[in-house]
């Protein structure tokens, strides 16, 4: 792409913009990764990504839109589209994950699980309404 | 011809947006999403129903703002790091909410929301299993996604 070449063209207000929401997103990621590592149990775990999920990928997202809308003078929000399917496919791997720790844990009876809700027959009806 | 003109209005935007709005890609990104709308409705999904979907911004606003805070509240626990301890814990919440569609927006706000991860729904007994990352309070957490989000949801949904 030739607009990389532009960049120093880029006026100071969006230059901090840009910088601003960079660094935002950036830092969110790399704490949430950092969390992912430290944290000592698989659920607490869990949650350490979806600052990447959240505003990890905003801020980014974010950032690029400022700069290539100000670059290109025209409205560019295609990014949009990453940060809509990043947030709606997040729970269904998540989900994957966590109920299939769920089922290992009760199933090796570990402790601090909680048990299963008697006559779970509808189990595949909730997954299914749940990741629909 | 198009049984869900909503999801191929959708897709031609979709189109658009990543290939840049010329009368060819008009043409073809149409063709796309009749195509796709057909093979939707050979798999026969559930209908959903949005009797009050312009209440959705209003849910967007709500989120986004939650989104904010609790990205703020989990960095800051991250950070904080070994010394200060967080109690982590399940919570059982009861749901009313029955629409396939409205309970799929709720886990993903829910799971987007960092912080809190939808586990698992059990549709028997209509209740959700929901872990957080710093529980304080189990009442608090169970009124905050009833009162904020099942609610609207309800309303938007039912």
């Amino acid at each position: 792409m030739s607009t990389i070449e532009h960049a120093a063209d880029l006026p100071a207000w969006a230059a901090l913009a840009v910088s601003f929401f960079l660094v935002i997103g950036a830092g969110l990621t790399l704490i949430g990764t950092i969390g992912f590592v430290r944290l000592p149990t698989f659920y607490e775990r869990i949650h350490a990504p979806t600052l990447g999920t959240s505003w990890g990928t905003g801020g980014i997202v974010m950032a690029s839109m400022i700069f290539f809308t100000v670059l290109s003078t025209r409205l560019v929000v295609h990014e949009i589209l990453i940060g809509i399917f990043v947030t709606v496919t997040t729970p269904v791997t998540l989900m994957l994950l966590a109920r299939a720790t769920l089922h290992r844990d009760r199933v090796e009876g570990n402790p601090g699980v909680p048990g299963e809700a008697p006559a779970e027959t509808g189990e595949g009806d909730g997954a299914a309404a749940g990741a629909d | 011809m198009l049984p869900y003109p909503l999801l191929s209005a959708s897709l031609v935007l979709m189109w658009l947006a990543l290939n840049g709005f010329t009368l060819g890609h008009l043409i073809l990104g149409s063709i796309v999403a009749v195509f796709t709308s057909w093979g939707m409705a050979s798999l026969r999904p559930a209908k959903p129903r949005m009797p009050k979907w312009y209440l959705l911004p209003k849910l967007v606003a709500i989120v986004l703002y939650d989104i904010v805070r609790s990205n703020i509240a989990v960095a800051s626990i991250l950070v904080a790091g070994r010394g200060k301890r967080f109690k982590s814990g399940f919570i059982t919440v009861p749901l009313d909410l029955q629409s396939p569609t409205a309970l799929a927006v709720l886990a993903v706000v829910v799971t987007s929301t960092p912080g809190t991860a939808w586990l698992e729904y059990n549709s028997l007994s209509r209740t959700v299993l929901i872990h957080v990352l710093d529980l304080v309070d189990e009442a608090e957490w169970q009124a905050l996604i009833k009162g904020r989000y099942e609610a609207l949801l309800m309303e938007i949904f039912e």
